[in-house]
């Protein structure tokens, strides 16, 4: 499969894919760096990390499908193990962040799930 | 078409060292966030974020080595961050990473 235009193609998307992902972890970091707060922070990491991981698998993936006949599972599983498990680990750094006191940041809006836990009590 | 075939390929390699280079950037402004984090939360997060991009930088390895043996460490870096992760928070809520109260 080599010399083909499949394999012009496939260069340009790897390419594409890895300037893509690198750029949207850079900008997860910098939003980490950047936001106030612990539970922002949280926003920023999970969602934008698990998309700039999954462009850079999704384009070794392609290369070593493309250039070295390899289907490789393992990168597949590793994908849907990012997706799966990023919000699962937010959420329990969220709910320990809460539990052990400290506030989020409350200008102009109020702490919800604070109120609801004082009057399920 | 072998022209065209070749340039992509040279700025295959080029694209490569870009990306290794902004992840590293991102790896040393998050040890920022872990020395400097006012709680221990923050310092998770930040473990955390290291975790997935170790993960980023293992794919761009092994589409420089051209190799299929680093998916393995791809895989294995994901699992032990998340692990990691789950037990950090577990101690920074409870203190106790395994209960061992079954009431």
């Amino acid at each position: 499969m080599t010399g083909t235009w499949i394999e012009l193609v496939v260069n340009i998307m790897v390419i594409l894919l890895l300037l893509i992902g690198a750029f949207i972890t850079l900008s997860a970091t910098i939003g980490i760096i950047r936001f106030p707060d612990i539970y922002t922070r949280l926003h920023a990491a999970t969602k934008a990390s698990t998309l700039g991981v999954t462009s850079i698998l999704i384009a070794a993936f392609l290369y070593l499908y493309v250039k070295e006949d390899i289907v490789s599972g393992k990168l597949l599983i590793g994908i849907i193990f990012i997706m799966v498990t990023a919000p699962v680990s937010a959420h329990m750094i969220g709910r320990a962040a809460h539990n052990s006191g400290i506030k989020p940041l409350t200008k102009n809006r109020t702490d919800a799930y604070e109120e609801a836990m004082r009057k399920h009590q | 078409m072998a022209d065209a075939i070749a340039f992509t390929d040279r700025l295959l390699n080029y694209t490569i060292i870009i990306s290794s280079i902004l992840i590293g950037i991102s790896l040393v402004l998050l040890l920022y966030r872990i020395f400097k984090g006012p709680t221990n939360p923050d310092r998770a997060v930040g473990l955390d974020t290291i975790g997935i991009n170790l993960m980023a930088l293992t794919g761009i390895i092994a589409i420089y080595l051209s190799t299929p043996y680093l998916n393995d460490v791809a895989l294995l870096v994901g699992i032990l961050g998340f692990l990691g992760t789950l037990a950090t928070a577990k101690y920074v809520e409870k203190g106790v990473i395994i209960d061992r109260d079954m009431d």
